[in-house]
């Protein structure tokens, strides 16, 4: 493929969902079908164009690869910003990955949304998401970046909120966009930081300038933190975290394709784009929150009861990898991971929507509307009803548990083995490690869990047993397909050894070297991974068994009654089910009072700054003329001038309309007086 | 350019009101239609200014100039630069579509209309105007029209709120106008605006008023007199009052024009006749512009009254505009020549002048219509219209999106561009603002969750959509608000030459302003 056709594909692939978000915002709803078509075509289109790009790329088999665009947007002189593309093996990998996820979405949707009251408008903010979340893939500086940030997260607002009629869902949706916020006033100090420093945002020109030493040290740290918590934010790292669990009011087709696989991705893809700029100390900064947050979410993930919040934490915890995975500097095996668990927690997710989907309409038929479709303590032995989820579900569940022969295992297993050569050169930071197996651990206990509870043993609720059924193919088509997509050898090909990444992902996707003087290069990077390979796959085969096993004595056989162990680990069960109480702390300290302070700073404006001391001016005025008032009238007036002093008192009469600032209106005539006398003074 | 366009750019509604004044008082379309051809001509002709408008020349274009009064140097001087031309196409539109927003007034309509034009005259000679004396008889000639728009159309405090509006003003035009006579008695006799940008900063080097250089003093009274209007914190309470009071039209106008009368005021006359004093209160500047960022952002989250929520984000609006101001000693020496950020700052300004200008204007309208149909502006009282008025909600979240900055809407890079032009000088005030990039979001979306979202309140099962008229008030300023924010060149094209003269007039004085 030629650069320009390679440049005309990517801006079609940007483009045409937003022409499917304008024709159905303005007209879906008097299209047959409400418009769907055209989004679905849409979407279709931009699929088989990256499918294009990807099979070239496959093809030419350049691991250096590299296309640049731009064009002036604005010009000041001095002051004037380029808007640009950059096409390169990770950017032609990541378009696949949204427009193949966002395609499943739009085709699971029409089944799952059937008869929904905004039907086009929901098809037209898919589009308006997959506009956005491309222009963030395809951006070559700071600037789109930010702006595509910001528009992922409207779109984000906009499906959380689709059923606003919900407080829930309301709530959900500010919440998403305003901890975003948060991230993002980060992003923007970075940005600016780097601006000012080296008068660019191109990422190229960026590490250009920072190879070159002019800029370093800890303003770049700085800046590197910054631009980390945007991050952060999108990526749903602890602490602000809690959005995303929230961000599951949306319509579950939209927390597959957004609140899992894709845009909670775009934080990972901006610290694998801006990787070279990152400091050491920044790097330790991403570790230790990715870390963290990987094996803090799986903690909570292990008590919820609510399938899609079990999802949900476990979405925050795998973020958690792929952040780790780019402070210990492997950010090829994070990007890696990025691909692989979009398509299997998609999958995931999915299933969840199709037995949400049953559960829904086996409790309609039943005239019960008490009952949580979503709980899974109402579930149980939906494996014969439902075989296409049960086996698509448990796929994926292999997959993100890291058992041989699934992507997870190729992709969680380089991170880990980052992780643990970072150790061995930094014995400092052993907990980084430690973070990472204890999470896969949890992983694969909490994820057999959802399995075991949902799909084996009795049913929890027998009267609704005999009308769960399997979804429409429209739902299970995806599933299929993104099960498929789990299975190693799309990610080895072309060769067929299920225990080694190497295949075209670990040719072409190559990691590019640090900018800043000091960290380690790619190069020793990936020789310090291969070393640790085979411990880090030992210890993880390990810790899934574990997991698995103890997952399976608790939910399988029960042998061990969960809520025994709950009740004997009370106070740690509490902490896990209240995820930490972080809501309710975040609302006690930093919400209420933060609202009440601004009541009080708008109190203190009107009722007391304005009414007492402003119109103070104007109550001393009129006291002020008061007092003369009378010395004219009982003075002047009534025993000198009585006659004069007539019209005296009607321009008093006149005045008296001045309810208020008498002062300021006398302030004025004698400023007048003095203006006039100047005047005549001077000629 | 020999020609008297501007002239008739701004005397134009003078001969509509006089038509007014022909029309019998019950003939109310007619008066109707007047007002809509006068302002409609006004508007085309601003448009024409700017289709043969010279953007590479940073000077005055248009220039006219008349002997008034010789014998106290004044003089009818009227010209157009990058600075003033947005302002008066903006002032052209506004008054336009004020016109169609103004079209429900139910009583007294001769007397509004007449009013409505008079104060167009006012705000046109404003920005028009290029001698001093001219410029003071505009500014007073506004402030007339405005008291009695207020004060007669105007909501249950009406009376108050205009009075507190005049008086307060007033209090800002003396101060002017003593700053104005100073600078005409210490600068040779002139009031020729041109004149005094030659002269003023160095006739007045030295000179001491009451012990304090008169530089100083002069630019603090025409500071205040300017800051009273944009409004700059602590003198920013009469504006949510007036707005609230104001009918809707008027708080169009008040919001989307005459705030920017302060930062023009400013831009031209403190700044380039005046700019060795600029260096010395830009540090002020950035902080008053932190303050009325924060202050406005937290007074909007805590009201209950959505016109109230409104008004005060103009408070936070107006806020980036003057840390960005502040940013254009950026370009001077002492600060390592940094175009850049001075450009950045000074067009993200005057950008930010014209987008608080239409985005402002839009919400106006949008709190119009719906108070129109409810009654009220209790944004508690809502919820759930999303459902009933899927339209107008949709158009409400353009704007409101519009307010809190968000990419894609022109909001957004206005505000940008004032933080990326600042940060390099004032680093610790930037940081500071770019809470408002949160605070912002959060009393917009708050708000927009109580009135549309959640259950459908079933008082308001039925309000009428939005209708033609007010959607053809609003789709104009949602298409700029759009287009500019996808595309900024245009605008920043057309000011691009004029910024760059008052960032060297500014920059020039960064020598001498240490020995100031």
């Amino acid at each position: 493929m030629t650069g320009n056709m390679i440049m005309d594909y990517s801006l079609l692939i940007l483009f045409l969902p937003l022409v499917a978000f304008l024709i159905q915002i303005f007209i879906g709803k008097r299209l047959p079908r409400q418009g769907d078509w055209v989004a679905i075509g849409a979407v279709v289109t931009t699929l088989i164009l990256s499918i294009a790009m990807f099979t070239s790329m496959l093809i030419g088999h350049e691991p250096h690869f590299a296309q640049e665009a731009s064009f002036t947007w604005l010009d000041m002189g001095a002051f004037h910003i380029e808007l640009g593309f950059l096409v390169d093996n990770i950017t032609i990998t990541m378009l696949l990955v949204v427009a193949l996820i966002s395609t499943m979405t739009h085709i699971f949707s029409i089944k799952y949304l059937e008869g929904d009251i905004r039907y086009s408008r929901y098809y037209a903010y898919l589009g308006l998401f997959t506009f956005s979340m491309n222009g963030i893939v395809l951006a070559n500086n700071l600037i789109s970046m930010y702006m595509f940030w910001e528009l992922v997260g409207v779109s984000s607002y906009l499906l959380i909120g689709h059923w606003f009629e919900k407080d829930s869902a309301a709530d959900a949706a500010k919440k998403a966009f305003l901890v975003n916020r948060v991230g993002d006033i980060g992003f923007f100090i970075g940005i600016m930081l780097i601006f000012s420093t080296l008068g660019t945002f191109v990422f190229s020109e960026i590490f250009e300038g920072i190879s070159a030493g002019k800029m370093g040290g800890s303003i770049l740290t700085f800046a590197g933190v910054g631009l980390f918590l945007g991050a952060m934010g999108k990526s749903s790292q602890f602490p602000l975290h809690i959005w995303l669990p929230d961000a599951m009011e949306g319509p579950t087709p939209v927390s597959a394709l957004m609140h899992a696989a894709t845009m909670v991705a775009a934080g990972v893809y901006l610290c694998v784009r801006l990787f070279p700029l990152f400091t050491p100390d920044a790097l330790l900064v991403i570790a230790y929150v990715g870390g963290f947050t990987a094996l803090f979410a799986a903690t909570i993930a292990i008590t919820q009861n609510d399938i899609k919040k079990v999802l949900a934490y476990s979405t925050v915890s795998q973020l958690g990898y792929m952040i780790l995975s780019v402070g210990t500097g492997a950010y090829i095996a994070g990007f890696f991971h990025l691909v692989t668990h979009a398509m299997f927690k998609a999958c995931l997710f999915y299933g969840s929507g199709s037995v949400i989907h049953a559960m829904h309409h086996a409790l309609h038929k039943k005239h019960d509307h008490e009952a949580d479709p979503q709980d899974m303590r109402n579930m149980g032995g939906f494996k014969d009803k439902m075989p296409i989820t049960y086996w698509a579900m448990l796929i994926s569940t292999l997959a993100i548990s890291g058992v041989p022969l699934f992507s997870g295992f190729l992709s969680k297993d380089a991170i880990l083995a980052g992780t643990l050569s970072f150790a061995s050169h930094h014995p400092g930071h052993f907990l980084l490690p430690v973070f990472g197996f204890g999470a896969a651990a949890i992983t694969a206990f909490y994820m057999f869990r959802l399995i075991f509870m949902t799909f084996h043993g009795k049913p929890q609720m027998e009267e609704l047993y005999d009308d769960i059924h399997e979804s429409p193919k429209e739902m299970t088509f995806p599933l299929i397909v993104l099960s498929s997509l789990s299975i190693f050898i799309f990610y080895t090909l072309p060769y067929f050894n299920p225990f080694s990444d190497h295949g075209w992902f670990s040719e072409l996707i190559v990691a590019s070297d640090a900018a800043v003087p000091g960290n380690p290069s790619a190069h020793h990077i990936a020789e310090g991974i291969h070393h640790a390979h085979y411990t880090a796959m030992a210890l993880s085969l390990f810790v899934a068994a574990v997991g698995i096993f103890l997952s399976w004595t608790f939910y399988f056989k029960k042998k061990l009654s969960a809520d025994e162990w709950a009740g004997k680990l009370k106070p740690m069960y509490a902490l896990s089910f209240n995820k930490y109480f972080f809501d309710e702390n975040y609302n006690r300290f930093i919400y209420q009072p933060f609202l009440k302070l601004s009541a009080l700073v708008a109190h203190i404006d009107w009722d007391l700054y304005d009414k007492y001391f402003i119109n103070g001016f104007g109550r001393v005025g009129k006291i002020i003329s008061f007092f003369t008032g009378r010395m004219d009238y009982d003075g002047l007036d009534q025993t000198i001038v009585d006659g004069i002093g007539r019209s005296a008192r009607q321009a008093g009469g006149v005045l008296k309309f001045l309810q208020t600032g008498r002062l300021q209106t006398y302030m004025l005539f004698a400023l007048l007086g003095v203006v006039v006398i100047v005047l005549i003074q001077s000629f | 350019m020999d020609t008297s366009i501007l002239s008739w750019i701004i005397w134009i509604p003078v001969i509509g009101m006089g038509a007014i004044a022909l029309i019998p008082r019950e003939k109310v379309q007619a008066i109707k239609m007047v007002t809509a051809v006068a302002t409609g001509i006004q508007f085309l002709a601003t448009i024409g200014l700017w289709t043969r408008f010279d953007l590479s020349n940073g000077g005055f274009q248009y220039m006219e100039r008349a002997e008034w009064i010789p014998s106290f140097n004044i003089t009818y001087i009227l010209g157009v630069d990058g600075l003033s031309l947005p302002m008066v196409i903006l002032t052209g539109l506004l008054f336009f579509l004020g016109t169609f927003v103004s079209w429900n007034i139910d009583r007294a309509q001769k007397g509004y209309f007449a009013l409505y034009l008079l104060l167009n005259t006012g705000v046109m000679g404003v920005f028009l105007s290029l001698d001093f004396f001219l410029f003071y008889v505009f500014w007073e000639v506004m402030l007339l029209p405005m008291y009695f728009l207020i004060g007669m159309w105007g909501g249950p405090q009406r009376e108050y709120a205009a009075i507190k509006f005049f008086l307060y003003t007033l209090f800002g035009s003396v101060l002017m106008l003593i700053a104005i006579l100073a600078l005409y008695f210490t600068c040779g006799r002139t009031f020729d605006m041109l004149l005094l940008m030659q002269t003023a900063p160095t006739a007045l080097d030295g000179v001491m008023f009451w012990g304090m250089s008169a530089i100083k003093v002069i630019w603090v009274m025409l500071f205040i007199g300017f800051a009273i209007k944009v409004p700059v914190f602590p003198f920013h309470t009469w504006l949510p009052l007036a707005h609230v009071e104001a009918p809707t039209a008027i708080s169009v106008i008040l919001a989307g024009i005459l705030l920017k009368l302060g930062v023009y005021g400013i831009l031209r006359i403190n700044y380039t006749m005046l700019p060795v004093a600029v260096w010395w209160f830009a540090g002020a500047l950035a902080l008053l512009g932190l303050i009325n960022v924060i202050w406005g952002a937290m007074c909007a989250l805590a009201q209950k009254d959505l016109k109230k929520l409104v008004a005060y984000s103009s408070v936070n609006h107006m806020g980036y505009l003057l840390i960005g101001m502040a940013a254009v000693i950026a370009a001077g020496e002492a600060n390592g020549n940094n175009l850049l950020a001075a450009q950045a700052g000074l067009g993200g300004a005057v950008f930010q002048m014209f987008n608080h200008g239409t985005i402002s204007a839009m919400l106006f309208i949008l709190v119009g219509v719906i108070y129109d149909r409810a009654h009220h502006r209790d944004i508690e009282g809502f919820g759930g219209l999303a459902t009933s008025m899927p339209i107008y909600s949709g158009i409400v979240a353009v704007a409101f999106f519009a307010g809190l900055g968000l990419p894609g809407l022109s909001g957004f890079i206005s505000e940008a561009m004032c933080f990326i032009g600042a940060f390099p000088v004032f680093k610790a005030i930037v940081i500071a603002s770019t809470l408002g990039i949160l605070l912002n979001a959060a009393y917009f979306l708050w708000a927009f969750q109580r009135m549309f979202m959640g259950e459908l309140n079933d008082k308001y099962k039925n309000l009428p959509e939005i209708n033609k008229m007010e959607l053809f008030t609003v789709v104009p300023l949602l298409v700029i608000t759009v287009f500019f924010g996808i595309y900024p060149r245009p605008f920043l094209d057309l000011i691009s030459s004029t910024m760059n003269v008052i960032i060297d007039t500014v920059a020039n004085m960064g020598g001498i302003a240490g020995v100031f």
